[in-house]
């Protein structure tokens, strides 16, 4: 960004609308999105469980909740969880998104089905996933074939796996249509020149489709990091955090501390490292993927 | 002072909408809420009450209110329902920042406990005098906190039952069991002829409860769990926790238990439906599913393939073998946030409504045991009379009716009680490490 650029942005400033313009949003947003926030960490110095007023304690929710092995068990799940939802959806989605803006036959019947599981709100794939998965009543008793009746959702190291993968089926739609889009904005020249030039289709996804997509790599990404680590509705209707903690990531595990074991001190300590974690990560990300490299696009190709 | 108040401000303020973001609606009662600083009250005239109900099995509650207002329609109540998980988180945050309904729903136990340090219930000692003689004194002492009544119970009483498929036992040749010796035995027989001995819905937790707070009675008496309850320091050590923790672990490591017992789920009472459809020999489940028994499956139980009968003994055991657990009752109590005329409507609805002939009558007529003494001639009339006089009999001849545990116990440590119970179901922890966490919840 040049001098000249930057003073150019600050006449076109103030040529623009009156800044109190906006201050109906700004008003939503700190009465909505701000005092909560300060009064979740208020709330994360006092002991308070509920009922009657709350009172300061300090630091001590702190280092309770920093030493309570539930809340290391709780990151790592939640890291554990953002790294498989990756390496599951990321892979997936671009290979569905891909074909998806190809042109083969029936594709666009195939499109619609790999769409569909976005319709449903998470609450219904959950009970649905549930029922199918029963290990009694569910799809192994249906077809009789022994291998589905395990117990999916009642072991310990099964049920964050079967977790992840209900939570993709529900997002891979999405990120797909997210790759499809990509796929579709990249020239056809560049595909002739290399067939002229004797690639095969391996080649040529590799050596055109990917390095194209770049971009909508970096933004399908984001959102599943941030997505996975926010993840509540579906792991909390499916397994309740359960069997013992194996499921309980970082939202669930706020919220259970809040609104079951009442210790709202304790659940804002979780709420607070929610939000620094969810801010590292997409500054992070957004540092490494680098706004003046994503203006480059427009330039290039 | 003033920080304090200012800081419950903020608090009640996120709580308030943290709520609405969970429930999209936040309908708060109208009148009695805010009138609480008295001097508003007097003017507006219209002392409506308010009252929260559970949606789910029983009509009771709409009904008896339906009733009231047709009769008293210048002391009418607001009612709304709620379904029961959903109020559970509901009510809490609603008591804590002053929007109580005048009538607060609840379990007795460590809940309301809370409820009466905190002052947000009111004494009803004086009004309630009638209603208290009707019911069975052990069900109306979940209701009483430190001497004085600050709950009214309001529903039917819950011991926990042996259930059992009676067509499987007679296919195998099994005699019910009666002693936990007999149980771990007729596990063998049942597993060798490729039926499950019980059920348990393990994805829901509160289940495990059950068997921890029967072996623990039958080992140990009622005076083990009274000492948690006392925080008497490292309470969770009494042996016989661990000798019931230990035979919980015996029963899971000789398949006692159908496959895949983690992820049943009794919301959708597959637990029920793995014991009529003949792949699960027995289960111990609340009285209140009896009815749903009826509902799935009516033929089966109505002629004798369901079974029913009272947890077996363990030999040696210090505890009375008549000693039930479970839920007593659930309880009305009164908001301290209402005014004046709706705290007083809310006591005459309790003495007038609860647990007269009409209330009882409909109570019976859903199959539900009414904590009210005297009942036997009108049970016998019932349908489902050899159900109800088993459960009715095991109420009013328990010498002790402990409280689910979950709900006897302050939140914090019911939680942690829950996932480690959980966590020896599954094998995961050993009874010592479940000794040492819940020691460290008693303070």
């Amino acid at each position: 960004m040049t001098r000249g650029a930057g003073t150019g942005a600050a006449r076109r400033r103030r040529t623009g609308p009156a800044p109190w313009l906006a201050a109906p949003a700004l008003g939503f947003f700190a009465f909505f999105a701000l005092l909560p926030l300060v009064g979740v960490l208020v709330l994360s110095f006092t002991s308070w469980d509920g009922l009657g007023s709350p009172e300061f304690i300090g630091g001590s929710n702190w280092s309770r909740m920093l030493a309570d092995p539930l809340t290391h068990n709780a990151i790592w799940l939640s890291v554990k969880v953002v790294l498989l939802c990756l390496l599951f959806q990321a892979p997936a989605s671009l290979l569905l998104g891909v074909f998806m803006a190809g042109k083969q036959k029936w594709r666009e019947v195939l499109s619609i089905l790999y769409f569909l599981p976005l319709l449903f709100s998470s609450a219904a794939v959950a009970i649905a996933f549930k029922s199918l998965l029963d290990p009694n009543f569910g799809l192994g008793a249906a077809t009789g074939l022994d291998f589905l009746s395990q117990d999916w959702l009642g072991q310990p190291d099964l049920a964050l796996v079967v977790t992840v993968f209900v939570i993709s089926w529900c997002f891979i739609p999405f990120h797909s249509l997210l790759y499809q889009a990509g796929a579709r904005q990249i020239p056809t020249t560049m595909y002739e020149a290399a067939l002229l030039d004797g690639a095969n289709t391996w080649q040529r996804f590799w050596q055109i489709t990917i390095p194209q997509l770049r971009y909508t790599i970096v933004t399908s990404t984001t959102l599943i990091l941030v997505g996975s680590l926010t993840y509540f509705d579906l792991i909390y209707v499916l397994t309740g955090g359960g069997p013992g903690d194996a499921t309980r990531i970082l939202p669930l595990h706020m919220y259970l501390t809040g609104f079951r074991s009442f210790d709202m001190g304790g659940a804002s300590v979780v709420a607070v490292l929610l939000v620094v974690v969810g801010l590292t990560m997409s500054l992070g990300l957004n540092r490494m993927s680098g706004s003046h490299r994503m203006d480059s696009q427009q330039e290039g190709a | 002072m003033q920080t304090k108040r200012r800081l419950s401000v903020v608090a009640a303020l996120t709580a308030s909408i943290g709520l609405l973001a969970a429930c999209g609606s936040g309908v708060q009662p109208g009148e009695g809420s805010d009138a609480g600083d008295g001097e508003s009250s007097a003017a507006g005239g219209s002392a409506t009450a308010s009252a929260w109900i559970t949606t789910g099995s029983s009509a009771l509650w709409a009904d008896s209110f339906e009733w009231w207002n047709e009769q008293n329609p210048d002391e009418a109540f607001e009612v709304e329902a709620f379904a029961n998980d959903a109020y559970k988180e509901k009510i809490r945050t609603a008591v804590g920042a002053g929007n109580a309904p005048t009538l607060i729903f609840g379990w007795g136990g460590g809940g309301l406990k809370e409820y009466v340090d905190n002052g947000n219930v009111v004494d009803i000692t004086e009004g309630t005098q009638d209603v208290l003689d009707r019911v069975i004194p052990s069900v109306a002492a979940g209701g009483i906190v430190d001497g004085s009544v600050y709950g009214v119970p309001n529903a039917q009483s819950q011991p926990v039952i042996m259930y059992y498929n009676a067509e499987l036992f007679e296919q195998v040749g099994a005699e019910v069991p009666t002693t936990w010796d007999e149980v771990m035995e007729v596990t063998a027989t049942f597993n060798e002829a490729g039926i499950a001995p019980f059920s348990v819905a393990g994805q829901s937790k509160w289940p495990y409860l059950m068997w921890i707070q029967y072996l623990t009675d039958r080992i140990g008496g009622p005076e083990v769990f009274q000492a948690v309850l006392d925080n008497e320091p490292d309470a969770w050590s009494d042996p016989a926790i661990t000798e019931a923790l230990t035979k919980i672990q015996e029963l899971v490591e000789a398949d006692g238990f159908v496959d895949g017992y983690g992820s049943v789920v009794a919301d959708a009472n597959a637990d029920l439906a793995l014991l009529y459809t003949g792949r699960a020999a027995m289960m111990l489940q609340g009285s209140w599913v009896y009815s749903t028994f009826k509902a799935d499956a009516e033929e089966f139980t109505m002629d004798g393939g369901l079974g029913y009968t009272t947890f077996p003994e363990v030999e040696g055991g210090a505890g009375d073998p008549a000693n039930i657990v479970g839920n007593t009752s659930n309880y009305w109590s009164v908001s301290a946030d209402a005014d004046e005329a709706a705290q007083e409507t809310a006591v005459s609805y309790l003495n007038e409504i609860i647990f007269d002939e009409e209330y009882t009558d409909l109570l019976l007529s859903e199959g539900g045991v009414p904590p009210v003494t005297g009942l036997e001639d009108r049970i016998a009339e019932i349908e489902d009379s050899s159900f109800v006089e088993l459960a009715y009999g095991m109420v009013r001849d328990a010498p002790h009716f402990q409280l689910s545990w979950d709900q006897a116990l302050a939140p914090a440590a019911a939680q942690e009680l829950l996932t480690n119970l959980e966590n020896i179901f599954l094998l995961q922890i050993t009874p010592q490490e479940f000794v040492d966490n819940m020691n460290a919840t008693i303070e």
